[in-house]
C-alpha cells in the first residue's frame, strides 16, 4: 500500500495522531479516555505509518524496539504504586498535588500510574504487530 | 543428637568438591565417618538404660514441625545396627568398588542415606519422620540405579522408587490425619493418647496408612516384588539398604508405633495375616530360585514377613522375639550378601548350580559363609538359635491361633533354612572346579568385615549376656513393657520349643540334601510370573502411560479449533449446570424501551455481516465482515452513552483486523479445510453458545440490580480519587492492583508472541 496520498498523509497523520493519543490520556480523568485507549490510539498511529511507509521505516522513527516501552511503563506503574509508601500509606494510594497545573490539570500518582498503562499498551500492541508481520 | 544425623549429609556435601581426592587409595578414610557414630552411640548406652535422651531442635515451631529426637532403647538397636554395618559396608565397598570412576560418588550416596537412615529412626516428629523417610528411598534410588547405563537397573530403581514412595506419601498422610486427632506431630504425644486415638472415628484409616507406609518400605507382600528387583544394585547396597536397614524402616515404624495401636484386632489381625502371608510366600519363592542374591533377596523378604508376624502377635513375648530376631536377622543377612559380594567379585558368576569346593581358595569366606549359615538355621550355640527359640516360644504359648502360627512359622524356617544353606554352605562345598582354581579371596578388607560380621553370630550366640541388659531391655521398655524377667540364653531344657528346633533343623538340611538346584525350576516359576503383582503393577504402569498418550493426543491435539471447541462446550456443561432449575426469566416488556430507526438498522447490518462472514468463500472478506460487526456494536455502545467503551472496541476492533489481515495475508487461499458436517457441528455449538449467553443476559436482567458497589464509586470518585471519570478512576486507582495484573499479563502474552514468532532452533534442538 505504497500510495503517495496515503504516505504524505500519514507523516502528517502520525504526530496528529499522537497528540491526541496524549489529549485522551490526560483528559481520562474527567472525561471518557484514559492510558488504555490512548496508548491504542498511539499504536494504531505508528500501524498506519509502517502500512504507508513500510516497516522498515517506522522502525528507523522509533529508533528502538517499541517492546522497551514494556519493561519502562510497568516501572513506572509500580513506582506510582509504591510512592505512598513513603508518607506511610498502604500501596496504591492516590496522591495528589493541591494546585493544579495549566493545560496537564491535577497531577497525582494515579496520572502515573495512567501514564504507565499507556506506555505498556503501545509496547505491547506494536511489539506483537511488529513481530508477526515481520515472520508473516 | 542433631550433628550426629547432619554428619552423613555433610559428609555428602564435601565429597562434590573432595571427592576427586578421596577416591583413590585413601577411600578407606571415609569408614571413619561411620565408626565413630557406631562408637558415640555405643557410649551412650549407659544412659539409655537409665532412660530415653530427648533432644529438641527448633525447626518451624509455628506449624509443630521440630528436629527433635528421641534416644530410647528401640531407636539405640537401629541406630547401632546402621552405624555398625555402615562401617563394614564402608571398609567392604572401598576395595569392592576400587577404581570406579564415580566411586566419590557412590560414597556421597551411602553418607546420605546413613544419615537419612538415622534422622528416621531418631525422629521425634512424624513430618520430620516422613522426610527422613523419604530421603533413604531416594538415596535407595540413586544407589540401586548406580550402574545407570543399565537399562534393567534403571527399572528396578524406578519400581521402587515409585513404590516406596507411594508409601511415603501413606505416612505423610497418616501424620496429618494423627495431628488431627492429637493435635501434635509428636511420637512420644501420640503414645500418650493410645485410647483417643483408638476411639476416634478416623483410627481406622489411620492405621491402614500406617499399613501403607511400612508394607511398601518393608516389601510386605503384595508389594515384596520391588526388593528383589533392588538386587541390580552393587552388592554393598544390597547388604546395607536391602537386607541390613532401610528395609526394617517399616519394620522400625510398627515397632515404634505399637504401643499406641496394641489391642487393637484390626492391627493384629492385618499384621497376623499379612506377615504369615509374605514370610511363606517369600520363603516358597527361595526353592526355585538359583542366583545367590536372589535367594538372598527372598529370604529376606521372608525375614522380614516373620518380623511383621510376631508384631502381629504382640504380646511381649512376641516383641522380644522380634527384637532378637530383627538382629539375628542383621547379622547373618549382612554376612551373607558380602559374602556373595566376594565370590560375584572373584568368580563373576553369582548362579549356584555353577559354583563348588570354593572352601580350597577362599578359606576364611567359606567360614563366615558358614557360621552365617549356621546362625540363619539356628543351630546352637550360634544367636539365631536363640532367635529362632523365642520365635516359638511366643508363637506357641501366646498370641492367637498357635497351632497355624507355628506351623507356618516352622515350614517358614525349613524353607529359609535351606535357602540360607544354599547360599552360604553349598558354594563352598564339593569338588572345585578346575577354573576356580586361580581364584583368591581378595583383599582382607573384603573379607575381614564379612568375617566380624560372621563372629558376631556366634559370639552374641555363646554370651546373650552381652546384649540382654544392655540393648533388649531398655528397647522392650521403649515398647512399653515393663519390668519383664528378661532372660536370654541357650539352654532351656528339654521342652516343645527344642522339639520344634530340632524338627526344623532336621526337614531344613533334608530339603537341603535333597532338592539340587536347577535351571528347571526357576523356568516352571517363571510360568506364573504374569499373574504377580509386580506384573499387576507394571501393568499399571503401561496402562498409565498408554492413557496418558490417548489423553494427551485427544485434547493436545494442536488445532486452535478444537481447543476452542472444548473450551466452548466446557463453558456451555458449567453455566448449563448452574442455570438448569434456577433460572426463571421474567422480562417486564413494559419497562423496556421502544426501538429506534437506528438500532434496528444497526441490527440489521449485524445480522447481515455475520451471515456473509459465516457463508463467505475468502478468509479475508470473513475477517472484514468480522470488523463491521466490531463497529456496529461500538454504535450501540455509543447509543446507550458508554463513550469509554465504544472508543475502546473501535481501537481493539481496528488492530485486530489489522493482526488477522497481517496473518492471512501469507496463508494459501481459502481451503475447504472442514466438510460440511463439521461445519453443522460448530454451528450446532456457536448456536448453542450464543444462545446460553443470551439466556444468562437475560436472566441478569430479571435479577434487581445490586447497586450499592457502582452507586459507591460514584459518589466517591470525586470526593477519595479527585476523578470525574467513573471508569477511569476505578481503572486507575479503586481497582487499580487489578490494572497493574493485567497490564503484566499484556506484557507477558507480547513477550509470548515475540518469542514464539523469533525463536530459530537450529536443527539439532527441533523436537522430532
Amino acid at each position: 500500500m505504497k500510495t503517495l496520498i496515503l504516505r504524505t498523509a500519514s507523516n502528517y497523520l502520525l504526530p496528529l495522531l499522537l497528540l491526541f493519543s496524549v489529549f485522551i490520556l490526560l483528559r481520562g480523568h474527567y472525561l471518557p479516555g484514559g492510558g488504555f485507549i490512548g496508548g491504542l490510539i498511539a499504536s494504531i498511529a505508528f500501524v498506519l505509518h509502517a502500512f504507508a511507509n513500510g516497516l522498515e521505516n517506522t522502525k528507523s522513527l522509533l529508533r528502538t524496539h517499541p517492546g522497551f516501552l514494556m519493561p519502562v511503563g510497568l516501572t513506572l506503574a509500580v513506582i506510582s504504586g509504591l510512592a505512598p509508601g513513603i508518607f506511610g500509606l498502604p500501596f496504591m494510594t492516590g496522591l495528589w498535588y493541591d494546585e493544579a497545573i495549566p493545560v496537564i490539570g491535577m497531577i497525582g500518582s494515579a496520572l502515573f500510574f495512567d501514564i504507565g498503562v499507556y506506555l505498556v499498551v503501545i509496547g505491547v500492541t506494536l511489539t506483537i504487530i511488529f513481530t508477526i508481520s515481520e515472520s508473516a | 543428637m542433631l550433628l550426629a544425623v547432619l554428619s552423613g549429609f555433610i559428609f555428602a556435601l564435601l565429597l562434590v568438591p573432595f571427592g576427586k581426592v578421596l577416591k583413590g587409595k585413601w577411600s578407606i578414610l571415609l569408614s571413619i565417618l561411620p565408626l565413630a557414630l557406631f562408637i558415640f552411640f555405643l557410649q551412650k548406652i549407659p544412659q539409655v538404660i537409665d532412660g530415653a535422651i530427648l533432644e529438641r531442635n527448633q525447626w518451624v515451631p509455628q506449624l509443630g514441625i521440630n528436629l527433635d529426637f528421641n534416644l530410647d532403647g528401640l531407636s539405640l538397636i537401629f541406630a547401632l545396627m546402621i552405624t555398625g554395618v555402615g562401617t563394614m559396608v564402608f571398609i567392604y565397598t572401598s576395595y569392592y568398588l576400587k577404581g570406579h570412576v564415580y566411586l566419590d560418588r557412590f560414597f556421597g550416596f551411602l553418607c546420605l542415606f546413613m544419615g537419612a537412615m538415622l534422622g528416621l529412626v531418631l525422629s521425634e516428629n512424624l513430618i520430620t519422620l516422613f522426610l527422613f523417610w523419604e530421603l533413604t528411598s531416594i538415596s535407595s534410588f540413586f544407589l540401586i540405579g548406580f550402574n545407570n547405563e543399565d537399562p534393567a537397573s534403571r527399572k528396578s530403581a524406578l519400581i521402587a522408587l515409585s513404590v516406596t514412595g507411594l508409601g511415603g506419601l501413606c505416612l505423610l498422610a497418616a501424620g496429618l490425619v494423627i495431628h488431627g486427632i492429637t493435635d501434635s506431630f509428636s511420637i512420644v504425644d501420640m503414645l500418650q493418647s493410645s485410647t483417643m486415638m483408638q476411639d476416634h472415628s478416623f483410627f481406622m484409616a489411620v492405621v491402614c496408612l500406617i499399613f501403607g507406609a511400612a508394607f511398601t518400605k518393608s516389601a510386605q507382600f503384595p508389594f515384596h516384588f520391588w526388593l528383589p528387583g533392588a538386587m541390580k544394585a552393587p552388592t554393598p547396597v544390597s547388604t546395607y539398604l536391602h537386607s541390613a536397614t532401610m528395609v526394617k524402616a517399616g519394620i522400625y515404624l510398627l515397632f515404634r508405633l505399637s504401643p499406641a495401636f496394641s489391642g487393637s484386632e484390626l492391627w493384629h489381625y492385618s499384621l497376623w495375616c499379612v506377615g504369615g502371608a509374605t514370610m511363606v510366600y517369600a520363603a516358597f519363592q527361595t526353592l526355585f530360585r538359583d542366583d545367590l542374591k536372589s535367594i538372598l533377596a527372598y529370604s529376606t523378604v521372608s525375614a522380614l514377613g516373620i518380623l511383621v508376624f510376631l508384631i502381629g502377635l504382640g504380646t511381649e513375648e512376641a516383641m522380644l522375639a522380634g527384637l532378637v530376631f530383627l538382629l539375628v536377622h542383621a547379622l547373618y543377612k549382612a554376612t551373607l550378601f558380602l559374602m556373595t559380594g566376594i565370590i560375584d567379585h572373584a568368580a563373576h558368576t553369582r548362579n549356584v548350580s555353577e559354583l563348588s569346593g570354593l572352601r580350597k581358595v577362599m578359606l576364611p569366606v567359606a567360614v563366615a559363609g558358614f557360621l552365617a549359615a549356621l546362625s540363619n538355621a539356628g543351630i546352637p550355640p550360634s544367636f539365631g538359635f536363640i532367635g529362632k527359640d523365642l520365635i516359638y516360644e511366643a508363637s506357641l504359648h501366646t498370641g492367637v491361633f498357635p497351632l497355624i502360627s507355628t506351623v507356618a512359622l516352622v515350614s517358614t524356617n525349613v524353607m529359609l533354612l535351606f535357602a540360607g544353606f544354599l547360599a552360604g554352605v553349598r558354594p563352598f562345598i564339593g569338588p572345585l572346579p578346575t577354573k576356580y582354581k586361580d581364584l583368591q579371596a581378595g583383599s582382607p578388607r573384603l573379607w575381614v568385615p564379612t568375617l566380624i560380621l560372621a563372629t558376631l553370630c556366634l559370639v552374641i550366640g555363646l554370651a546373650p549376656g552381652l546384649i540382654s541388659n544392655s540393648l533388649i531391655a531398655p528397647a522392650l521398655v521403649a515398647l512399653g513393657i515393663q519390668d519383664y524377667a528378661l532372660d536370654l540364653k541357650l539352654w532351656h531344657g528339654f521342652n516343645t520349643v527344642l522339639a520344634l528346633s530340632a524338627t526344623t533343623i532336621g526337614l531344613g538340611l533334608g530339603l537341603f540334601f535333597l532338592l539340587k538346584p536347577s535351571l528347571n525350576r526357576e523356568e516352571q516359576m517363571l510360568k506364573w510370573e504374569k499373574y504377580s503383582p509386580l506384573a499387576f503393577f507394571e501393568g499399571m504402569g503401561s496402562l498409565t502411560f498408554r492413557f496418558s498418550t490417548l489423553w494427551t493426543g485427544m485434547v493436545q491435539n494442536g488445532y486452535l479449533r478444537n481447543y476452542i471447541l472444548v473450551i466452548l462446550l466446557f463453558l456451555m456443561a458449567l453455566i448449563g449446570y448452574g442455570m438448569w432449575g434456577n433460572f426463571h426469566p421474567k422480562i417486564d416488556f413494559t419497562q423496556l424501551l421502544d426501538l429506534t430507526f437506528y438500532e434496528t438498522g444497526i441490527m440489521a447490518i449485524m445480522l447481515g455481516a455475520i451471515v456473509f462472514t459465516v457463508f463467505t468463500g475468502s478468509r479475508l472478506t470473513a475477517v472484514a465482515a468480522m470488523g463491521v460487526v466490531g463497529y456496529s456494536l461500538c454504535l450501540l455502545f455509543v447509543f446507550y452513552s458508554a463513550p469509554d467503551l465504544a472508543m475502546t472496541q473501535f481501537a481493539i476492533d481496528t488492530l485486530t483486523v489489522i493482526l488477522f489481515v497481517l496473518v492471512l495475508y501469507r496463508l494459501p487461499k481459502y481451503l475447504p479445510f472442514s466438510d460440511s458436517r463439521v461445519r453443522v457441528r460448530d454451528g450446532i455449538v456457536a448456536l448453542g453458545f450464543g444462545g446460553m449467553i443470551t439466556l444468562l443476559a437475560l436472566g441478569v436482567l430479571s435479577d434487581p440490580m445490586v447497586s450499592e458497589v457502582s452507586e459507591y464509586y460514584s459518589a466517591n470518585a470525586y470526593k477519595l480519587a479527585k476523578g470525574k471519570n467513573v471508569v477511569n478512576v476505578i481503572l486507575v486507582d479503586f481497582r487499580g492492583m487489578d490494572t497493574l495484573v493485567e497490564i503484566t499479563v499484556l506484557v507477558i502474552a507480547a513477550l509470548g508472541v515475540f518469542g514464539l514468532m523469533k525463536l530459530r532452533l537450529k536443527s539439532r534442538e527441533r523436537i522430532r
